[in-house]
């Protein structure tokens, strides 16, 4: 509490991580979390902060510059039957572990004819929005989403950040959980969820019957702050959250469309290979004549993330892209 | 253990001959050997299990010749030593992981010729199901992990399965075969220090058979004495003759002996070589007819069978005897593969996720 001086009655979206994996490794002692400064430094994002001192050094364990051999060591220890959390400190690192989650964690089970499942948790910050330049600032989800035998999460609400844990290490599969980094000081009342959180469903954060935009992770409050402009227009937008990038929930974006006869999508990383690049041909070969307007898309351009601000704030998705876009599906 | 002597051996297989005793870069003081006293019966042991592993891939290259398996197939001939006297000092509980050269290893592990020939055949009665091939076996029951073929991928995933052993108070083992090419990854390097760090109950064996597939030891590392670097880790490390059936087993039983007392990760720079190409694919031109024709003067399986012989432990009915069930068990194994049923396609997708499948039991 207290670390960001957030009123005492609202969470913040760090605080909800916190929560999860406090709540993780009270309760099944099988459970540890690893990563480089998780334990002294508490976390470099400050989400594990207090945790060593709650539950000691093996099981909030500072791993060294490593990413390869801790990523590895955590398939490992989940293969002899421990429920490792091993955390990345960004996407952009988890590149030296790539050989380990592709190679290893996606495909041990496959290889081994189904005998070898690897129930491995791996969390990490993605995206933008903070002026760290080309090297701390990328939204690669979308190619860890193209790889099968893993999941894909990345939750944008504080009752996700809490709830999508437990379930992540519930599956006897390795999930990787991107949290993007601009949300970690968003603060609200956190809410009991109204049922279990599921790992396979997309999420209507907004209702509406003009346009779907569909987004995940730290483009849904731009998202929502769009359909907020665009409802007082008059243009009624359901804003989806995917929550999970892999598998994707075919069946609330068909549904969607169905109601809402257009569609757009919101996504943090290049247009090109994107996430919204599948998401969109899956609308145009599922909901082709459902659509009264093309599938509009709204990603980051296509540049090394930038550090100056004013050039920053030009490559990402922001509130008027997305209002802009929807004029043009809907006009 | 000089970077010279190294060298030296590359040109001079006989050079370990000059004793049996391996030899130590850094001997831990407490690990007093408690070995198994050398026996006829044992010995015995040793030379079947080096023979299944021969004739198991002298009959691979007929096959593969015949095209009944394919793939990459990754032939061990030469360094059989290695595997059988490194899991003599394991025990059923240690967990494994090893190559994609690494029949061997699985062989040795107690995975039957059954099942991996079936495997070679890639089907369901494989030890992956048919799934994974030569290159990779694996076996839940026998805590045998692969078959990675990313050279160096397993180093760290064997860390994290000593880890947890480790966490969960098992007092087991973790033995992690890779080769000498491995020693250029980052994977190898990271993986020691944290190793060592955390002193994880981790035996790395690094199989030197002095090439990464043409590009021989003293072209792909700028200091050959491995055994010395990885004890700049900070972990007892030893070379041992890796042609020597009895010389792996007592370094790995030391080895294992001084894991299991807490001292943290051992290494073995196990010397040997390989008699065949790096693969079938392979014509194999990078290395000198009579450096091949050296190392095979100190072929593991005849310089056991000349020491049993020389002791009077073994004569020919015995080999013989040993030889014809050997045989036989391949024979069969190769049977049972050509009888055994393929997959069907409807299965593609299974083992892709714990949901999309049962799992083989
Ligand atoms: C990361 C990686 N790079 C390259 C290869 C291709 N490759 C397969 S085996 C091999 C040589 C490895 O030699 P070594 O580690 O000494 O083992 P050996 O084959 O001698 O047993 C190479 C380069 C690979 N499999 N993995």
């Amino acid at each position: 509490m207290g670390v960001d001086g957030t009123h005492e009655a609202k969470t913040t979206y760090r605080e909800a991580m916190r929560e999860a994996l406090r709540e993780a490794l009270r309760s099944d002692d099988r459970v540890f979390l690893m990563g480089e400064d998780v334990g002294r430094y508490g976390g470099c994002f400050g989400v594990s902060l207090g945790l060593l001192e709650e539950f000691g050094p093996e099981r909030v364990r500072d791993t060294p510059l490593s990413e390869s051999a801790f990523v590895g060591a955590g398939i490992g220890a989940a293969l002899a039957g421990m429920r490792p959390i091993v955390e990345i400190m960004t996407v952009n690192f988890s590149l030296l572990a790539l050989d380990q989650i592709l190679n290893n964690a996606a495909t041990l089970l496959h290889m081994s004819g189904g005998q070898l499942p690897v129930p491995l948790v791996i969390r990490m910050t993605t995206g933008a929005g903070r002026q760290l330049a080309a090297q701390h600032s990328h939204s690669l989800e979308g190619w860890y989403a193209h790889i099968p035998g893993i999941r894909v999460l990345a939750p944008a609400t504080l009752e996700d950040a809490r709830h999508m844990l437990a379930p992540a290490l519930a599956d006897p599969d390795p999930v990787l959980i991107f949290e993007h980094g601009s949300l970690y000081n968003v603060s609200g009342e956190l809410l009991p969820p109204d049922a279990p959180v599921d790992l396979d469903h997309a999420a209507i954060r907004r209702p509406g019957t003009d346009i779907s935009l569909i987004t995940y992770g730290g483009s849904l409050p731009k998202a929502l702050a769009a359909a907020d402009e665009l409802a007082a227009e008059g243009i009624s937008a359901e804003v989806i959250d995917l929550r999970t990038l892999r598998p994707l929930d075919d069946e609330a974006i068909t549904a969607s469309v169905t109601r809402t006869h257009r569609a757009m999508v919101i996504d943090e990383a290049w247009r090109t290979g994107s996430l919204a690049a599948e998401v969109s041909a899956r609308i145009a070969e599922g909901s082709f004549y459902e659509l009264d307007a093309p599938v509009e898309r709204v990603c980051s351009a296509e540049v090394p993330m930038p550090y100056a601000r004013r050039l920053e704030e030009a490559a990402l998705p922001q509130t008027a892209d997305i209002v802009a876009a929807a004029h043009r599906a809907v006009d | 253990m000089s970077a010279a002597r190294s060298t030296r051996m590359r040109n001079d297989p006989a050079h370990p001959k000059s004793g049996t005793k391996t030899t130590t870069t850094k001997r831990s003081a407490s690990t007093e050997s408690r070995a198994r006293q050398p026996s006829t019966g044992h010995r015995t042991d040793l030379l079947e299990s080096m023979l299944r592993i021969r004739h198991f891939e002298e009959r691979c290259v007929e096959l593969y010749s015949a095209a009944k398996i394919r793939g990459f197939v990754h032939l061990y001939i030469g360094e059989e030593a290695v595997a059988v006297g490194v899991n003599e000092a394991l025990t059923p509980e240690d967990a494994v992981v090893s190559t994609y050269r690494e029949h061997g290893h699985a062989l040795a592990r107690g995975i039957t010729a059954d099942a991996v020939m079936a495997e070679m055949y890639g089907r369901t009665t494989g030890c992956s199901g048919g799934r994974g091939g030569s290159m990779h076996l694996f076996d839940a029951s026998r805590r045998f992990y692969g078959g990675n073929a990313i050279v160096a991928g397993g180093l760290p995933l064997a860390a994290g399965l000593a880890l947890a052993d480790r966490m969960r108070g098992r007092t087991d083992v973790t033995c992690c075969f890779f080769g000498d090419g491995a020693f250029a990854e980052g994977e190898f390097h990271e993986t020691a220090n944290l190793a060592a760090l955390w002193k994880l109950p981790l035996l790395l064996v690094c199989e030197n058979n002095l090439y990464a597939m043409g590009t021989a030891l003293e072209r792909h590392q700028a200091q050959t004495d491995l055994a010395m670097r990885a004890a700049s880790y900070g972990m007892v490390a030893w070379a041992v003759d890796g042609m020597d059936v009895e010389a792996v087993e007592q370094a790995a039983q030391r080895a294992v002996e001084g894991i299991r007392a807490g001292t943290g990760p051992h290494f073995l720079e196990m010397r040997t070589y390989r008699f065949r190409a790096h693969s079938m694919y392979d014509p194999d031109r990078y290395r000198d007819k009579a450096e091949i024709e050296q190392w095979k003067s100190r072929d593991p399986i005849s310089l056991l069978t000349d020491r049993m012989r020389e002791n009077g432990e073994l004569g020919d009915r015995e080999v013989a005897r040993i030889e014809q069930r050997i045989t036989a068990e391949i024979d069969q194994a190769v049977e049972a593969a050509e009888k055994a049923p393929e997959e069907p396609v409807e299965d593609l997708l299974h083992h892709v996720t714990s949901s999309s499948a049962e799992a083989v039991s």
